[in-house]
């Protein structure tokens, strides 16, 4: 029977939780390298043992943990992370220029080809990619140094690039998502970019529909389809059908359009999840009850997905990372809470049930599915 | 020989139990230090500085000797006490909640 391991990253440590194809029995490992921040932690589609995390501290900088036996074992890669070049300046949050500066990692997106090649979104936002496992980093600066670049800014959690797509059907092209800047994608391996962001208005930024300073909170494409995207925006739920060339809301009968994760079903590509948020002043679901919201007609029609969720004094969040689905059949699909819950549906969102309550503020989920 | 005390977390992610010790070539100083603990211990290249401009990490100090050396050169001499082992460097990272 298959098996599913679902990867979570908290505000104190990485947990990892395993079941089989039921998925209704769980068991928990962790905490892994604890009371550190692991942003991300996601494994290699080609070798689903081989494992990368971000461990991130106020106080100690940026780590990077490998494991190659599937979270059983980790080892400290390389933690190096140079701007290309003279890094420059974005614009600050006050409107003024602001030099570009390392943070953190907030995304790993391993190669569907190679073990030992995996992306990482960085903030300030640029984009690394390491061919050695993990041992050493070289940014792709024709992101960063995008004529627009001066013109990015961060938004409320830093400048963020913390959305990576690989297209499975053009192994040249790609899509990031930087906060607050937009959506961007290169078709010649990340040498250039270009920013995808027609379609998109934002009040709040001097031009509501300006090239780039659109505060994207998360991208997501079906494997099957790589030039169809969905987006949650800062507000707003949106689509493309063309590669990203231009958008349009399908935000539709949604309670509201504010939030931050977006998935797609892994065997229904115009099935799509988000999870709404009251607003940007109020970061918690409306009316204190946890949904999900699904389309099955990729957009503009949602369902409230409640049955088994807290639907009374509910006040935590979902962030952008934290959500995602399996491959098997029925899709399961998982999510995580700055409460401490992760969530499992192992019936594509119809039923819910916590596979933990207590965990730190989940940072990210992500799911692997194993023979 | 110098003996260093790491915040936990530093000594967690190097593996050490306790104390680290270091042997340095001349008179001790705060660079000379951390070379020698970065090249024993490569995970903690980038913990304490900043791998590409050196620079101290903003929530952590140096204290030696009831004193507060952090923001003395790096290429500063350390206390005798320090140099001759008697007393720790102290890398010591901010109290903070959360």
């Amino acid at each position: 029977m298959s098996r599913v391991r679902v990867l979570v990253g908290t505000r104190k440590g990485a947990f990892i939780l395993g079941a089989d194809g039921k998925r209704d029995r769980w068991e928990v490992s962790g905490p892994h390298f604890p009371g550190w921040e692991i942003y991300h932690v996601k494994g290699s589609p080609v070798d689903p043992n081989r494992l990368y995390a971000s461990q991130t501290s106020g106080w100690f900088g940026q780590v990077m943990q490998r494991s190659d036996d599937g979270g059983k074992t980790w080892n400290a890669v390389g933690n190096k992370f140079e701007y290309e070049g003279v890094p420059g300046t974005h614009q600050w949050y006050d409107g003024t220029q602001h030099p570009w500066a390392f943070a953190r990692v907030w995304h790993l997106e391993p190669s569907l080809t190679d073990p030992d090649t995996v992306y990482a979104g960085v903030e300030d936002a640029a984009l690394f990619r390491s061919t050695d496992g993990g041992a050493t980093w070289q940014e792709l600066p024709g992101l960063r140094t995008h004529e627009s670049g001066p013109k990015w800014q961060p938004g409320a959690g830093g400048m963020c690039l913390h959305t990576i797509l690989l297209d499975p059907q053009n192994p040249k092209r790609m899509f990031v998502a930087i906060s607050a800047a937009g959506a961007f994608r290169t078709d010649d391996g990340g040498a250039t970019w270009t920013p995808i962001n027609r379609g998109l208005k934002s009040q709040g930024i001097p031009s509501p529909e300006a090239e780039v300073g659109h505060c994207v909170h998360r991208i997501a494409l079906h494997p099957s389809r790589p030039g169809v995207l969905f987006m949650q925006k800062h507000w707003d739920v949106m689509r493309s059908d063309d590669g990203g060339d231009s958008w349009h809301e399908v935000s539709g009968d949604l309670p509201t359009d504010f939030g931050f994760p977006i998935d797609v079903h892994a065997h229904e590509p115009e099935t799509i999840y988000v999870v709404p948020i009251t607003s940007d002043s109020y970061h918690f679901p409306p009316d204190g009850r946890l949904r999900v919201y699904r389309s099955r007609t990729g957009g503009n029609e949602w369902e409230p997905l409640a049955k088994g969720l807290p639907q009374q004094d509910c006040y935590v969040n979902v962030l952008r990372d934290a959500m995602a689905v399996d491959r098997l059949d029925p899709c399961g699909v998982y999510f995580g809470t700055t409460g401490g819950q992760v969530y499992a549906s192992a019936d594509a969102g119809n039923t819910w049930a916590p596979i933990v309550r207590d965990l730190p503020a989940v940072l990210s989920v992500e799911v692997q599915s194993l023979p | 020989m110098i003996r260093v005390v790491l915040p936990t977390h530093l000594r967690t992610l190097a593996g050490i139990a306790d104390e680290v010790r270091v042997t340095v070539q001349g008179r001790p100083t705060r660079g000379k230090v951390l070379d020698a603990l970065e090249a024993a211990h490569p995970v903690l290249r980038g913990t304490i500085r900043d791998q590409a401009t050196q620079v101290r990490r903003p929530f952590l100090r140096f204290f030696a000797c009831e004193q507060d050396l952090t923001h003395e050169p790096p290429d500063a001499p350390l206390p005798e006490a320090v140099a001759a082992g008697d007393e720790p460097y102290l890398v010591v990272g901010a109290m903070a909640g959360g």
